[in-house]
């Protein structure tokens, strides 16, 4: 689904990922895991396509179309969601009207005929149960007000009305109470199919409890240093980064 | 970040003005420049009665020796008053009962327009009276007004069908001495609506007015008279587009509105001049003065306006509260972009106890515009125990737009309260991206905040003009898809 090759990307000069690699198959999770400042959301908006990122070198296909050359919200259009570890607030644009407004520019995109009010409120209905998302919360504006675990939720409630083919959740577990987590978590593992893939940028193991994942990677100082099963999530928790740092 | 910026104000500079067309009628004009012959001229032609003419050349006499204001915030090349023709009118000018009597040439128009007659007679409870270069071609709905005693028509019909009515109202509230543009308007006004609501009578429709300018190198001068009397209840619309231009055309309008004892009048805009090119040539200078009086006990009247258009914007809709109890409302939202200035606000001048006004004033900017807001609320000493609430917010696209807020506060009493709140944000790069992250376009996700940006105003709209309001500020700022 997606093959990042050699990609280099700076910024204002300064280059920020050196030579990373990245395979991601149909139906798998991969967590990324490493330190501060190593690159994990530059990673995660060079696959969404901010502009403000140089791509210096390498390659990255996304459903064997040269990814770097689709606009942003095409990219969103072909199922590419980003869960932002840092959710903007929009004032004044409703929930409602926003995912609406998304949802049938992606049917657009498809082909298909837009919702009508009723129909999406019923879906909203529907998602809003799902990720246990409170009613008020949606019917607010964007993030408007919203606490920070809120925030978080409030991506995974995009990520189910808008079900993408491959979701990058950056840091969506952060901030979150062990129900909240669970619900993250929950939402990613029901929205999980055989055709679709999913990246968890983390630093906790513990949303590895509810979500296992394929690969665990290990990303330091703009590449993936170390790869490996759910253990390698333990490991690290265990001993911190130094002993990979260390090793490389 | 930079970057982004620079792509988005690319991107509304691109904007051009989608209605840039003009129809082709046969008009009849009056000769350039401006002399008391030009005023005999206009008075001639239109019939007028004797007192018109005496009015006209008053204000012209005064106007003479009356300087162009300069405080505004605008800056426009001077006008050349001895350089546009004052009167124009169709050519065929007959009151038509159906659509096949009008010149295909003007239902054309409409319908680039989009607002075909035919849909605009179906949509419910709206009258409209379409006033095309200065004469009103087209008046429906008249006769049900008419049983109910509301007059609704042009402002020649009411000087030629109610002389009386017209004399002793009109320049009450705005007197031809008031400013340079009002008494421009004054000596040469051309046309306009007049709406007269009886003692009582709540009028069951919106009456609703499209204006166009429309022959080359016109000024338009219109002027509006709304009478409300005692008990009675009035919405008026007044919606404007007009043809792209090569030559920048002068619109300096005036429009009263009286709300006698208990009467509550609603007068709504949405304006759309030709706004001129990228470089700001070509558009309409819209120098208008709009003022209303609540004359009398428990009197209320709201000005609500989305301004996206013109040039060069001079506009300071403005309330008297002389009754004791009145009530006054602005409600505005004035985008600009690309090269225009609009200087624009409120008066609420106090003069009745407990009186209240409220003023929400939503200013837009992108490329180079720049918006200034300017409001004056005076509290007098007999206005005791009266209420104001400002609200004035600035939303700025890119970073080579401006917005300026001036607000004047003058209270002459103890028991008053005049509260001002006012905010400057910005629309930012990580909304924008956040929005296209899930699959909305810029031109959507512009649209969706400065129209949730705008909701205030917009839903003091009345329903079917805050959907044409809403894409028309979407049209004004997206740009026509790149
Ligand atoms: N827009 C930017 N301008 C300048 N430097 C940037 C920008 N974005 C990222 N960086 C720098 O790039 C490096 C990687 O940042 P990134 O946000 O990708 O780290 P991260 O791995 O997500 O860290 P964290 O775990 O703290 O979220 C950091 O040194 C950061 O300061
Ligand atoms: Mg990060």
């Amino acid at each position: 689904m997606l093959s990042i090759k050699n990609l280099n990307v700076s910024v204002e000069g300064k280059p920020i990922l050196n030579g990373l690699n990245l395979e991601v198959k149909d139906g798998e999770v991969h967590a990324i895991m490493g330190p501060n400042g190593s690159g994990k959301s530059t990673l995660a908006s060079v696959i969404a396509g901010r502009d403000y990122f140089t791509i210096e070198q390498g390659e990255v296909t996304y459903m064997g179309k040269n990814l770097l050359e689709i606009p942003p919200e095409v990219r969103a259009k072909e199922g590419i969601f980003l869960g932002f570890q840092y959710p903007v607030e929009i004032p004044g644009v409703s929930m409602t009207n926003f995912m609406r407004t998304a949802i049938n520019e992606k049917r657009k995109h498809q082909g298909l005929k837009p919702l009508s009010g009723a129909e999406f409120l019923k879906l909203m209905e529907e998602k809003k149960k799902l990720v246990k998302i409170e009613s008020k919360l949606a019917n607010r504006s964007v993030n408007e007000g919203f606490s920070g675990g809120e925030k978080k939720k409030n991506e995974i409630f995009q990520l189910a009305l808008l079900e993408p083919k491959l979701a990058v959740l950056d840091e969506t577990d952060s901030g979150l109470d062990i129900d909240a987590l669970k619900v993250v978590a929950n939402g990613v593992n029901m929205l999980k199919r055989k055709d679709n893939a999913t990246i968890l940028i983390t630093h906790y193991q513990r949303l590895l409890d509810y979500v296992i994942p394929d690969v665990v990677h290990v990303l330091f100082d703009g590449k993936i240093v170390k790869s490996g099963g759910k253990e390698l999530a333990l490991e690290l928790e265990e001993k911190g980064y130094n002993w990979i740092t260390k090793e490389t | 970040m930079q970057k982004d910026n620079n792509k988005i104000i690319n991107k509304l500079a691109k904007s051009d003005y989608k209605y840039g067309f003009y129809t082709d009628i046969e008009t009849d004009r009056a000769p350039k420049g401006l002399t008391e012959d030009t005023i005999r001229f206009i008075w001639e032609k239109k019939k007028e009665p004797d007192f018109m003419l005496d009015f006209r050349l008053k204000a012209f006499r005064h106007w003479q020796k009356m300087a162009e204001p300069t405080w505004a915030h605008v800056k426009y090349k001077p006008i050349d008053y001895q350089d546009i023709t004052y009167y124009a009118a169709p050519h065929k000018k007959p009151q038509y009962e159906n659509l096949d009597q009008v010149d295909p040439d003007l239902l054309e128009t409409f319908n680039k327009l989009g607002i075909p007659l035919e849909e605009q007679k179906q949509l419910a409870g709206v009258a409209v009276d379409a006033v095309m270069d200065s004469v009103s071609v087209a008046t429906t709905y008249k006769k049900s007004l008419a049983e109910k005693g509301i007059i609704f028509s042009s402002f020649s019909e009411a000087l030629q069908d109610h002389p009386d009515l017209v004399e002793k109202y009109m320049a009450t509230v705005v007197p031809y001495t008031d400013n340079f543009f009002a008494a421009l308007n004054s000596a040469v006004f051309s046309d306009g609506s007049f709406v007269y609501i009886p003692k009582g009578v709540h009028c069951p429709m919106e009456l609703s007015t499209y204006f166009r300018i429309n022959a080359a190198n016109t000024g338009q001068f219109e002027r509006t008279l709304i009478v409300a009397e005692e008990g009675s209840y009035v919405s008026y619309l007044e919606g404007c587009t007009a043809p792209m231009r090569s030559e920048n055309q002068l619109h300096a309008a005036i429009v009263e509105i009286i709300a006698h004892k208990n009467a509550e009048v609603k007068y709504s805009t949405v304006q759309n001049w030709y706004p001129g090119d990228k470089q700001g040539s070509g558009g309409v200078y819209n120098f208008v003065t709009k003022r209303g009086i609540c004359k009398e006990k428990n009197a209320k009247i709201s000005w609500t306006q989305v301004e996206t258009g013109s040039a060069v914007t001079w506009k300071y809709p403005s309330l008297i509260l002389k009754g004791d109890n009145t009530t006054g409302e602005f409600f505005s939202v004035a985008v600009t972009n690309n090269m225009q200035q609009a200087d624009t606000g409120t008066k609420m001048i106090h003069l009745g106890k407990n009186s209240r006004s409220t003023i929400i004033s939503k200013g837009i900017s992108a490329g180079n515009s720049n918006n200034s807001y300017r409001g004056l609320v005076k509290m007098s000493g007999q206005a005791t125990n009266s209420r104001n609430f400002s609200q004035c917010d600035s939303l700025l696209l890119g970073d080579k737009s401006g917005a300026h807020t001036f607000p004047y506060i003058d209270v002459a009493n103890k028991s008053s309260i005049v509260e001002h709140e006012a905010t400057t944000s910005k629309i930012s790069e990580d909304q924008l991206f956040y929005s296209l992250q899930r699959g909305i376009d810029m031109e959507n996700a512009i649209g969706l905040i400065v129209n949730g940006y705008a909701k205030d105003v917009l839903k003091k709209l009345p329903m079917e003009f805050a959907v044409e309001a809403q894409k028309l500020l979407s049209i004004s700022l997206e740009g026509s898809v790149g």
